[in-house]
């Protein structure tokens, strides 16, 4: 009942906003379903497939789906997760979360101010 | 689109890709800025990221399931869920002005942005490495 309930706020917030539903799947599974940190990432990463394929086939009715576009970016962020997860084992991701964290925040004060 | 724009894209989506694999976000969340940077509109660009995110989310998984990660069961309960609310989703992104939808999304990346400064400040390993 819980995964049901922890599933319906991800799909909702994947298709609202384009994402594949980690960031609320995660502290979910940790949270509520009381899953272990490897096991609620690899779960996650999982039901991103059925949630983000739901997503395109809907949008697809809509005609909103590039694949072209989808191509060009998501061919290369395959090969940079491949390299992402072999690097997080040799170096500290602490300054590098920081540095991260504040590119979203400029990228958001972006799109809201645009 | 120019040479030069096609470039731009694949670094950019090679930047996205390891960002996610270093630290357990950053695809989704960095292709819509990506992809409404290079001219689409926001649910254009949410509809894309979803399917740009379909290949690494699949290869991740099965990745994790080899090391005994991944719950099965619990991962289609969800998915197969999560189906309702990207119905929901999807008739709302569709019907809202855009404006709305990308300001909605700025607030999340700085919702986002602080979830990941806390993990960072209170623990010295953000998110579990890869087995």
């Amino acid at each position: 009942m819980r995964l049901v309930a922890i599933g319906l706020v991800a799909g909702l917030f994947s298709a609202l906003f384009g994402v594949g539903g980690g960031i609320v799947i995660v502290p979910l599974l940790l949270g509520i379903a009381a899953f272990g940190a490897r096991e609620a990432t690899a779960t996650s990463l999982g039901a991103i497939v059925v949630t983000a394929t739901a997503g395109v086939a809907l949008y697809a009715l809509h005609d909103k789906v590039d694949p072209g576009y989808a191509a060009l970016v998501g061919i290369p962020a395959m090969a940079g997760a491949l390299i992402g997860t072999t690097a997080q084992q040799r170096i500290s991701t602490r300054v590098l979360t920081l540095a991260f964290a504040v590119f979203l925040t400029a990228v958001g004060v972006w799109l809201l101010a645009g | 689109m120019s040479t030069s724009t096609i470039i731009l894209a694949v670094c950019l989506g090679l930047v996205a890709g390891m960002m996610s694999g270093l630290l357990g976000v950053g695809g989704g969340i960095l292709f819509v800025p990506l992809l409404v940077a290079l001219g689409l509109g926001q649910v254009e660009a949410a509809a894309t990221s979803l399917l740009a995110i379909i290949p690494t989310a699949a290869v991740g998984a099965l990745r994790q399931s080899r090391y005994g990660n991944l719950r099965v069961r619990a991962a289609l309960i969800i998915g197969v869920a999560s189906i309702v609310g990207v119905e929901v989703g999807v008739r709302i992104a569709t019907s809202v002005p855009e404006h709305v939808l990308r300001r909605l999304f700025g607030a999340l990346l700085i919702a986002v942005a602080v979830q990941l400064a806390w993990r960072a400040r209170t623990s010295k390993e953000s998110y579990p490495r890869p087995t």
